[in-house]
């Protein structure tokens, strides 16, 4: 079990984007979850979005817990420094990582596990201090790592693959977002790669925590008729409240949007996140009217998918701390130390 | 031991209850003495509780400079009616009790063999404070006045101090003039003379300062170039992070912008608080969080992960009485154990063991250094004692030569002219890799991970690779001994017994070894300043057949760390334990050690 490293062929055809890079070079090393896994294909809408934002990877920063979701920042951009930290302490690591270089992406990759049991206090507080990073937590009702007891967001009813059913009721994650004043909140599905990877990208650009909650069945322990986090089910109960397009700066709107079911949303580097209404009533710029809405969704099953609320103008974990625009890592020693002169002046103050 | 007070070498110790506003009558009396060239030494008391329970300071004057508590009270002021039985009773005989008499004496208040001396505070301040929260602050000031007027203080010094504390409040100053004025007439009209022992001006303070162990701490980080302070609050380490807050507001804020270029986050627990320094750390800055020992037991697994992705981070021990929440105002160091090992499997870490507020100031910064260079987790270990006590101690000194080292961290130009890079090779044969940080280069990426991995940073469940990590980071461990700051030592080759101790012990074993030497019996001493232990510490364990290891901890833990780590027999090695909550004296350790030489006579 050493080093498996993607063969590097590139087919000429290949598109390239603005670094010239091609989407072979957002790659990272062969992954080992099971086949089919969700998660894998989480894995690979991030390829796709980091290459459509000719984001450079050595840019990115890749945070994660413990789990089989954990394990996926291995499988995408391997020329970004990746982080797999504790079980359920990621959150802390990219809050400390992020406040000393602002300028590097910060995606942190979670499991429903590692997010909503074990970690849920990092989660909460790192959506508190609105720390500017994309976190997504690889959601299938379960721990696959360590075979398939419930986790925290498994369904009150829903059973196992050995048939015990689960008692303890769910927590949801984009709810508890919504609540704990998050800045940037989405849901959908690791088998909706159209909706997912404009997602990721206005996530990856908007300033500030953007929680997105992929339900990523896992198809060892939690694919089987019973359970509410399987493909079936997540297909059947699918409820696409909002379609986000993602469009760059220098980005013309080309799709035709008719008046009034649009709502766009211009992100701080003049990029914009243009949301498509598939429910007339739902405005993703009311924290008060998206949680009512998911509320109600969720008592009638159905899985509300899309951007669910963004808010761009709260300021992140930097402004708040009043800390310089300068990464703290870059600042030189001679700035940060007083030296003698200020020590034997201020050593007046102690006699 | 047994030499009474006499002119500058006497203990007051000042009972009272918390909330009253005591601490700042206690540290104008401590500071007057300072100034007036006195060496002082200065211990409180303080509960786990805002207002209402009992509270004690000590002030130790002392002309031959010895900095740890006396074990002895010469003069009590005894302002709590709830302890006067417990106060009356550790005064010395020979000795003197002042208290309040605005109401009759108390009964309990009969011993002979002291002088108990009545001033009616209350009465005092009643009539010349209106407000009453000022009647409760001054009787405290007035008490100064009383000593004062006993002690023959320079009254000049009082006033200057005063008039320094209460530069920008006029009224302030006036009402802590009278009050002390009125303390001291009160005792001159009253009382026959000063005591048999007085203040006398002298020059042993000069170049010194009174700062506790977190302010210096703090400063340290400061100097250390840390820009990340990640923490969660718990007595006694919290003044930590107040410490480096203020001086980064000081030094590090932009006065136009109002930014400052460093950032103290407190964490929601210490589990996030390490989280975030080991975040930042692995990002290439210098982060560091401060605790006790609660904070260090959640830490734990943080700790070996740290320790086995090899990331640097800086952890501030200071130790409390446990275990569990034990007595979070009382001093103790009884995390030795606990923190040379944190975390499951096979790990060990750095500690660094600073004695008095200013080795917390240059081992802070060290301790910055040893973990970048050993891209490991360092823990400065002290204790409530250092921490949070103010301290006499020669003038800090920084030298502006310094550069940090900040260990092996490769540039994006290293990285250009490599063919490829890979994160735990040992090129140099040291045990310490080469690192690179987020964002520097694209060669420079790899995977952190706190599961098995081999030298190319991969992840691993072969067992030969793994043991070359495994191996390869005690190969480390090996080359920390090198690194870390040597023990003091003070060795005569004529003696084959000697001590042994550790951190806030020192002054204690200090003043123990003159007493002992003033009686024929000569002891030489180590003081360990940094676990891993190195040669130095073995040469010394060879060249004994007894050692007393004194610590403060019940179970002997800076012993068993030595059994462990060194090679020397349990017999050698004699516990000396002192681990009630107060600071260690020297008289305990005379004692005990004397104790220790007639059995062996008898025997
Ligand atoms: C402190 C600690 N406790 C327990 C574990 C065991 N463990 C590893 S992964 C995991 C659950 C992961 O579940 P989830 O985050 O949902 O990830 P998934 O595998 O489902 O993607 C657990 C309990 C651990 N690694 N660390
Ligand atoms: S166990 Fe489940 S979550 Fe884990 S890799 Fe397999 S399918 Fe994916
Ligand atoms: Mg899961």
């Amino acid at each position: 079990m050493t080093y498996i490293r993607r063969p590097n062929v590139v087919h000429p055809d290949m598109p390239s984007n603005e670094l010239g890079l091609t989407a072979r070079d957002y790659e990272g090393g062969i992954s080992s979850l099971c086949a089919g896994c969700g998660h894998d294909s989480v894995t690979s809408a991030f390829v796709q979005a980091l290459f459509e934002l000719s984001i450079p990877p050595h840019r990115v920063a890749k945070l994660s817990g413990i789990g089989c979701s954990s394990k996926t920042p291995a499988y995408f951009a391997s020329a970004s420094h990746g982080f797999n930290s504790v079980h359920g302490r990621m959150p802390s690591v990219a809050t400390g990582a992020n406040s000393v270089n602002r300028d590097l992406h910060y995606i942190g990759v979670s499991g429903d596990g590692d997010s909503l049991s074990i970690g849920f206090g990092q989660l909460c507080h790192a959506i508190r201090r609105n720390v500017n990073m994309l976190y997504v937590i690889d959601n299938n009702g379960v721990y696959g790592l360590t075979k398939g007891q419930f986790s925290a967001s498994a369904d009150v009813g829903t059973t196992a693959k050995k048939g015990e059913v689960n008692i303890q009721p769910p927590i949801d994650a984009c709810m508890t977002a919504l609540t704990m004043g998050c800045t940037f909140v989405a849901r959908s599905f690791s088998g909706d790669k159209e909706q997912l990877v404009p997602l990721l990208k206005a996530g990856l650009v908007h300033k500030g925590f953007a929680l997105i909650d992929v339900v990523s069945p896992c198809v060892t322990f939690n694919d089987h008729l019973g359970s509410t986090k399987s493909y079936d089910f997540t297909r059947q109960h699918y409820h696409p409240a909002i379609h986000a397009d993602f469009i760059a700066p220098a980005g013309e709107i080309t799709a035709s949007y008719r008046d009034g079911d649009t709502i766009s949303v211009v992100l701080h580097d003049g990029s914009r996140v243009v949301l498509r209404k598939v429910d007339e009533q739902y405005d993703p710029t009311d924290r008060i009217a998206s949680y009512a809405f998911l509320q109600k969704h969720a008592a009638a099953q159905e899985i509300v998918t899309g951007l669910l609320f963004i808010d761009d103008a709260k300021p992140d974990m930097h402004e708040t701390h009043k800390v310089v625009e300068q990464p703290l890592n870059s600042i030189d020693f001679d700035t940060l130390c007083p030296g003698q002169s200020a020590l034997a002046e201020l050593q007046n103050r102690f006699r | 031991m047994t030499t009474g007070p006499k002119d500058n070498d006497f203990t007051v110790k000042i009972a009272n209850v918390n909330g009253t506003g005591s601490a700042s009558a206690n540290t104008l009396l401590m500071k007057v003495l300072f100034r007036m060239g006195i060496p002082v030494v200065a211990k409180n008391y303080f509960p786990s509780n805002i207002q209402g329970f009992p509270t004690w300071y000590e002030i130790r004057a002392n002309e031959d400079g010895y900095l740890a508590r006396s074990g002895r009270v010469d003069v009590m002021v005894a302002m709590n009616a709830e302890t006067y039985q417990k106060d009356q009773d550790c005064v010395a005989p020979g000795g003197f009790l002042i208290y309040d008499s605005t109401w009759p004496r108390h009964r309990i208040l009969d011993r002979k063999d002291i002088t108990i001396l009545g001033v009616p505070l209350a009465q005092l301040c009643n009539e010349n404070f209106s407000a009453s929260r000022a009647r409760i602050l001054m009787k405290n000031i007035a008490y100064v006045g009383v000593l004062a007027a006993l002690l023959d203080l320079d009254m000049e010094v009082v006033k200057a101090l005063l008039t320094q504390s209460f530069a920008s409040k006029a009224q302030l100053l006036d009402a802590n003039q009278l009050a002390i004025d009125l303390g001291y007439r009160y005792a001159k009209e009253h009382f026959d003379g000063s005591l048999p022992f007085r203040a006398r001006s002298s020059d042993k303070t000069d170049d010194h300062i009174i700062i506790d162990g977190n302010t210096a701490t703090g400063l340290g980080c400061v100097y250390a170039g840390a820009t990340l302070g990640a923490w969660y609050p718990i007595t006694p380490s919290t003044s930590i992070m107040d410490a480096f807050r203020a001086f980064c507001d000081q030094y590090r804020k932009d006065p136009e912008t109002g930014l400052t270029n460093s950032c103290v986050i407190q964490a929601e627990d210490e589990l996030s608080a390490l989280g975030m320094v080991l975040g930042a750390g692995w990002n290439g800055a210098r982060a560091f969080t401060s605790t006790s020992g609660p904070g260090i037991s959640l830490m734990n697994e943080f700790l070996g992960y740290g320790y086995f992705a090899e990331i640097p981070a800086v952890l501030i021990d200071v130790q409390r009485c446990g275990p569990s929440t034990g007595m979070p105002t009382r001093t103790q160091q009884s995390d030795i154990m606990s923190c040379a090992y944190a975390s499951h499997g096979d790990t060990r870490h750095v500690l660094l063991f600073p004695a008095n507020p200013g080795e917390c100031f240059s081992m802070s910064v060290q301790a910055f250094d040893l973990a970048e260079q050993l891209q490991t987790p360092v823990i400065v270990v002290t204790d409530l004692d250092i921490g949070m006590n103010d301290w006499m101690c020669p003038d800090l000194q920084w030298d502006d030569a310094y550069q940090p080292n900040r260990g092996k961290v490769l540039s994006a130009d290293d990285l250009e002219k490599m063919e490829a890079f890979h994160r735990y090779i040992d090129a140099d044969g040291d045990g310490i890799a080469y690192r690179t940080l987020p964002g520097t280069h694209p060669k420079g990426a790899y995977f952190t991970r706190g599961s098995g991995h081999n030298m190319y940073g991969a992840y691993t469940e072969d067992s030969t690779e793994y043991r070359e990590i495994v191996d390869r980071l005690l190969q480390k461990w090996e080359a920390a001994k090198g690194f870390v700051p040597e023990p003091e030592v003070h060795y005569s080759e004529k003696f084959r017994s000697g001590i042994i101790s550790i951190g806030s012990c020192h002054d204690a074993v200090v003043e123990a070894r003159d007493r002992l030497a003033d009686s024929g019996v000569h002891l030489n001493y180590l003081r360990v300043k940094a676990f891993p232990f190195g040669a130095r510490v073995q040469e010394f364990l060879d060249a004994h057949d007894r050692i007393y290891v004194v610590e403060q901890n019940r179970d002997a833990q800076l012993r068993g760390l030595l059994l462990l780590e060194a090679r020397v027999e349990q017999a050698t090695l004699v516990p000396l334990l002192h681990f009630d909550g107060l600071p260690l004296n020297a008289k305990f350790l005379v004692d005990a050690i004397n104790t220790d030489l007639s059995k062996g006579k008898a025997a």
